[in-house]
């Protein structure tokens, strides 16, 4: 586990004058499934965008599979996010086509493939997620769990090395949570590295290799899920887990 | 009541009748009073105008119905070059506004040039009054008598208004783009598309859905502008008009050009407002296309 697939040095960032992340440090191994929890304002989102460069950082440096910076000036952010996907909160499929065009779409014009074979893999990554029927559906027909599960398809579509959550439960009618949480086991399973943010503390419990607990901008505390959840060693830890709801 | 309700769940869809009754009649008497209102009006409105003292000499001037019928065909045929004319300058417009619109989104400082250009183009051309625009290239250009340069007078009135109301498109593609929602964009990034493939194929086919609304309302405006191409001298409908009026001293043929340009117009308007209603439910239903 020596080996980290992608590690975060000092990250700091603030937007105008106001500090959300204060010097991370993270490294997260491959096929590993690393969940952020914390605050609302805990710097997890940032964190998360930081990673596949949607943002720029003001310090330090986010390196993936041990020699592509992210954070470089002359980096290639295209190639990039090709290796890491991303899902947020709110979906944001593409409304203007079906979900089939929606998940085709970036395999057809960034890696350049044919569109029967795109086609296929996308119907075959629907099938898996038994959502098969909703190839020709537009997003506005989705339910949130449908929704999201395809915003899910869509970034696996690109067969990324890293996937990041961005609190895609967040949104979601309590009933459909449950869904969306069974396709990122199902990822966990077939071996994704996967960073998650979320305030699904149980899913976090069974899911997780490793949980860390933003405050501040900065990782206060990090460990197993045991080690995290049953006896936290940070004062701020305990005061964090014990308002939750259980 | 007399009328026995379903049991809860018994139906699909239930509507208590006596409720239905009164919405009927409410609804029949609402058209009655309506038509009533209108009646009245049309009819005050006539009695007013008829009874002023100028009417006569008015009726007779504006509204000749022989007049009217000898001047008419003309008139039509001169609208012939301002359909024309509306049919050429559209589509560049289109292209134009787009190009235009486009140039002035790209960031990179390789483009700084062209973001100038297009942003001094808007600000020139849509501060400038379009008649204007038409008198400056329809009388400038051609005598600066350059080898090959077209002389003609339809030539440059198009191009006029093609530059002016390129530069109010622009702006509406502007705000079209605009209002593509950010994380449609970030979506298309992080899933690797490069700036050109969001734009083509995320951020424009929403853009221009948004758009088509104030669109046809530019196209409708057009329409009518075309008549400003006359103070260069070819003769479109509202020149022919002036031709027949000053002939006869009979301002009919005015009148007669102004229900030309309605006809027209009214149409494109009305379609424009089905176009909008219906992008509108389409989106309350969370519809297909």
């Amino acid at each position: 586990m020596n080996s980290a697939i992608l590690s975060v040095r000092g990250v700091w960032k603030s937007f105008d004058e106001h500090p959300v992340l204060r010097g991370i440090d993270l490294e997260v191994g491959a096929h590993q499934a690393v969940v952020l929890i914390g605050a609302s304002g805990s710097g997890k989102s940032t964190l998360l965008r930081c990673m596949n460069g949607l943002e720029s950082v003001d310090a330090g440096t986010i390196i993936l599979d041990g020699d592509v910076d992210v954070t470089g000036f002359d980096t290639d952010l295209d190639v990039v996010r090709r290796r890491i996907g991303i899902v947020f909160q709110s979906y944001n499929l593409f409304p203007h086509m079906t979900v089939l065009d929606n998940i085709a779409l970036a395999p057809r014009k960034v890696l350049r493939r044919g569109r029967a074979e795109c086609d296929d893999q996308a119907r075959g990554l629907l099938a898996r997620f038994g959502l098969e029927a909703k190839a020709g559906e537009y997003p506005d027909r989705l339910s949130g769990g449908q929704a999201q599960r395809v915003a899910i398809i869509r970034a696996l579509a690109m067969e990324p090395e890293i996937m990041l959550f961005d609190e895609i439960t967040s949104a979601l009618d309590p009933l459909l949570v449950g869904e969306v949480l069974d396709a990122v086991r199902e990822l966990k399973s077939g071996g994704l590295t996967i960073v998650m943010a979320t305030h699904e503390m149980t899913f976090a419990r069974d899911v997780a290799d490793q949980v860390c607990f933003l405050q501040g901008g900065v990782v206060l505390e990090q460990g197993s899920p045991a080690q995290i959840f049953e006896s936290p060693g940070e004062p701020e830890t305990q005061q964090f887990l014990s308002r939750l709801p259980h | 009541m007399s009328v026995l309700a379903p049991a809860p769940g018994a139906a699909e869809v239930y509507r208590d009748p006596a409720r239905q009754a009164r919405v009927r009649r409410r609804a029949r008497r609402d058209a009655l009073v309506g038509m009533a209102s209108l009646f009245g009006f049309v009819i005050v409105v006539s009695i007013v105008v008829s009874s002023s003292p100028g009417w006569p000499a008015v009726q007779e001037t504006f509204f000749n119905g022989q007049e009217f019928i000898s001047t008419f065909p003309g008139l039509l045929e001169a609208f012939w070059l301002n359909v024309r004319i509306f049919l050429v300058a559209e589509p560049l417009i289109l292209i134009i506004g787009l190009l235009v619109a486009l140039a002035r989104t790209l960031r990179s400082p390789i483009f700084l040039p062209i973001r100038v250009v297009a942003t001094l183009y808007v600000d020139i051309f849509r501060g400038v009054p379009t008649i204007l625009v038409i008198f400056l290239l329809g009388f400038g250009v051609p005598a600066l008598r350059i080898e090959g340069m077209p002389k003609d007078a339809v030539f440059w009135g198009t191009a006029a208004l093609v530059l002016s109301y390129g530069a109010y498109v622009a702006e509406v593609f502007r705000a079209g783009i605009d209002s593509v929602h950010p994380s449609q964009r970030m979506a298309a990034r992080s899933l690797g598309l490069s700036l050109f493939q969001t734009n083509r194929h995320v951020v424009l086919p929403q853009a221009v859905r948004n758009v088509v609304p104030p669109l046809l309302n530019d196209f409708i405006s057009l329409q009518k502008d075309t008549a400003l191409v006359a103070v260069l001298g070819p003769i479109e409908v509202l020149r022919r008009a002036q031709i027949d009026a000053s002939s006869t001293f009979n301002y009919t043929p005015y009148v007669g050009a102004a229900l030309i340009f309605i006809a027209l117009t009214i149409p494109m308007t009305r379609f424009a407002d089905w176009i909008q209603s219906r992008s509108r439910s389409r989106r309350r239903a969370g519809g297909t296309s």
